[in-house]
């Protein structure tokens, strides 16, 4: 610090001045090794990211005889083929549609009636109120293996099995416990005075629960929102139990995962492009995501 | 807020008088109250409290349903091989993966937390946990491939092993004829060979990308008086050749170091011609020995077979901990940041160092938010499922198997039982319902 702003001639200074600097390169020194590390940390962390997309940039052939990283020294062999090929695949376009519309469902419907019970919960006076609160977070630790059986015998009877609808109130469901735990957690910090005012102006609990409680509590929302979506879009077991041709992304590849080898050319693109979509959410609201995952680090 | 115009459209209701009153007021509230509740409550009673207690009681009846078996299909997970080594595995990754992953991320967390540049390696390392399970085991399956071509981790592993020991120009020869054997890692002349005579080591199974580009035709050795002569050649032609005998159409193989070793001991070595012949002249009377060294056939590192048996269970772990380790590193970081910086600068003020101050003060005050992070590793690992069945070939997906797994399997492939994969179901239940007690006290302190 002193070195930039102090003026060259200033001889007194010139003596810690000079340490200053010292102590600074020292520092440097001292921390390279670490820097180092975390450099290579950091490598190892990206390697399987940049391999799986590598990966998918070679024809099926290419990759049966060569390792991804020959595409630094023969760029010639990167083709965007395999994406052109499953983007006209009905199959891989289908279930991304079908994992759009589950995800969104799976994220729209538990949030909104995860706000409704937590305004209860929060804001409304009746007995036992916290016990069954309590009772409802107890849920956070049911496994989805203990529905699995029994949903798809109750689904096949009430002929709903392989539907988008049927995996959305399964996803609804298992993401309740924490979105009721997170919102109303969240819903309690909101101003008593607010609400006491909208009801002295007379206003129904329903009109107080849209017109102040969910803007209000948009942040806890957005960064549910953020969590549950990535959560849903990446369900594997849910999916491939409870339905059969209704398939999302995960368990389109999952179809194709016998023929590892030959069919590499379809898995690799089909996988990078089932991590797009969450990654791009990631990067956009990481700081809600993580807000999410903190408040919450049980699920 | 506009609260004043909703008041004329939507009139309070006029108190009614006298005890009606008290009593419709008391029971006003109770109903918003579960209006409010009602969908919430309906979809946790349809979809996780009736299967539970209808899974508990289906694990006692049999496949078809029909019949009441009692504990049977509890003591076949520990009777059954294939179910008892899914519980073997989950007791492994229990060992491994909480301790692992909390270990990484208080680490990476500390690591991080006075270099410029925290934030993006936090980013990269957290970036995983967005990703699929699935899609992540995919990644790792490609990364562990058996071929040093092909796998990522095999081809740095081979860098290295390849570096000390390093490859032959012929890996896979094997000797020829009768005249010509194999000891150690070498391949000799049976019998010791005078001065005068010529000696045929043929080889084969040499890999034909291993016969180099100026490999002629093979010579026929020319014996010298005071001198040993011989010819190592490729002992293979199309449709066979006799063993042990030089033949057209056979090549020699240039470049072999030939050993030779006198009767004294002492050894001395020469480099075969192009057609595959070589010499060693001035040599006095005596029975010598004569062959290739090891370092000729030494095998070149040919991949760890990370997705067989042996080792399925670790590459899933790696894929996993790759997966989870940035959502340690958060929750920590997060934990760290919270911490009282005055205390820490205290303890260095007194001459702390900075092991004593990670040792005696930040990990005590992180271990609220380490046990966070160990318990919820415990949870997810107990369920662990999509990272397998991605990792794992299906060729080796018993030796993978896990809890989770073995569930699925049993309930929704080939066997289709249901009481025994109610069983399983049950199994998971039981061991995640500790977890469930602590969080609830936990919760109940937050209410």
């Amino acid at each position: 610090m002193t070195t930039a702003t102090a003026p060259p001639p200033a001889s007194t200074t010139e003596g810690p001045a000079r340490e200053g600097l010292g102590a600074r390169i020292v520092g440097v020194l001292t921390k390279a090794p670490l820097q180092v590390v975390l450099i290579i940390i950091a490598l190892i962390w990206l390697v399987p990211t940049i391999g799986l997309f590598m990966t998918s940039l070679l024809s099926a052939e290419d990759a049966g005889s060569n390792g991804w990283w020959r595409i630094f020294s023969e760029p010639s062999l990167a083709t965007f083929d395999n994406y052109q090929s499953i983007f006209e695949n009905d199959d891989i376009t289908s279930s991304l549609w079908t994992t759009l519309i589950i995800a969104v469902g799976g994220t729209v419907l538990p949030i909104f009636v995860g706000a409704l019970a937590a305004y209860a919960f929060a804001w409304l006076e009746f007995p036992g109120r916290d016990w069954v609160f309590i009772a409802v977070i107890a849920l956070l630790v049911v496994p989805v293996q203990m529905a699995l059986i029994p949903m798809f015998s109750l689904y096949n009877d009430l002929g709903i099995f392989d539907t988008s609808l049927s995996l959305i109130l399964f996803h609804t469901a298992f993401g309740l416990p924490f979105a009721i735990f997170l919102l109303r957690n969240f819903f309690i910090g909101i101003p008593r005075e607010l609400l006491e005012a909208a009801r002295l102006d007379g206003a129904s609990e329903w009109r107080i629960f849209m017109r102040v409680v969910l803007p209000l509590g948009l942040p806890a929302i957005a960064a549910l929102a953020v969590f549950q979506f990535i959560w849903t879009w990446n369900d594997l077991i849910v999916a491939l139990t409870l339905a059969r041709d209704t398939q999302p992304i995960t368990v389109a590849i999952f179809s194709q995962l016998r023929q590892f080898g030959s069919n590499i050319d379809l898995i690799a693109p089909a996988s990078f492009v089932s991590m797009a979509i969450p990654l791009v959410l990631f990067f956009a609201f990481q700081r809600y995501f993580v807000q999410g995952l903190l408040a919450g680090a049980v699920k | 807020m506009a609260t004043g115009a909703p008041a004329a459209d939507l009139p309070p209701a006029p108190r009614p008088e006298g005890p009606a009153r008290t009593r419709g007021d008391r029971l006003r509230p109770l109903a918003t109250a579960l209006a409010f509740l009602a969908p919430a409550i309906v979809l946790l009673g349809v979809w996780i409290v009736y299967p539970t207690v209808w899974t508990i009681i289906r694990s006692f009846f049999d496949r078809a349903g029909d019949a009441f078996v009692g504990w049977d299909n509890y003591k076949e997970i520990f009777e059954n091989d294939a179910l008892l080594k899914s519980v073997e595995n989950n007791l492994i990754w229990v060992a491994i993966v909480p301790a692992l992953v909390t270990a990484l991320g208080l680490i990476f967390a500390v690591l991080t937390e006075r270099i410029a540049w925290g934030t993006g390696f936090k980013l990269v390392v957290f970036m995983p946990i967005a990703i699929s399970l699935f899609a992540a085991g995919i990644s790792w399956r490609i990364m562990l491939d058996i071929d040093p071509e092909r796998g990522a981790v095999n081809a740095a592993i081979g860098q290295v092993a390849d570096a000390i020991n390093e490859p032959g120009p012929l890996t896979g020869a094997k000797p020829s004829g009768a005249e010509v054997v194999q000891s150690g890692g070498a391949i000799a002349l049976k019998d010791p060979v005078q001065p005068g005579q010529t000696a045929l080591l043929g080889l084969t199974a040499i890999r034909a990308t291993e016969v180099p580009d100026d490999a002629r035709q093979a010579g026929r050795p020319r014996a010298l008086p005071d001198g040993i002569t011989g010819v190592v050649w490729r002992d293979f032609k199309p449709g066979g050749g006799k063993p042990g005998v030089v033949e057209r159409g056979e090549t020699g193989l240039p470049g072999v170091t030939v050993e030779l070793r006198t009767p004294e001991g002492d050894s001395r070595s020469v480099k075969t011609a192009d057609d595959g012949t070589f010499a060693f002249e001035d040599l006095p009377p005596g029975d010598y020995r004569l062959g290739i060294g090891s370092s000729t056939f030494q095998q070149g590192f040919d991949g760890v077979s990370w997705l067989g048996s042996s080792l399925v269970v670790i590459s899933c772990i790696i894929a996993y901990v790759w997966v989870w380790a940035g959502f340690a590193m958060v929750v920590i970081a997060a934990g760290l940041a919270a911490l009282p910086r005055d205390l820490l600068e205290a303890a260095r003020t007194d001459g702390a160092n900075e092991w004593q101050v990670f040792r005696r003060i930040t990990v005590p005050l992180l271990a609220p938010v380490l046990t966070v992070v160990f318990i919820t590793m415990l949870i997810n690992v107990l369920k662990v499922f999509d990272i397998v069945l991605a990792v794992a070939p299906a060729s080796v997906q018993d030796d993978a198997a896990v809890i989770a797994l073995s569930m699925w399997r049993v309930a929704f492939t080939g066997q289709g039982d249901f009481g025994l994969g109610s069983a399983i179901a049950v199994l998971l239940f039981v061991l995640v319902v500790p977890v469930l007690v602590l969080n609830i006290r936990r919760f109940r302190r937050e209410v």
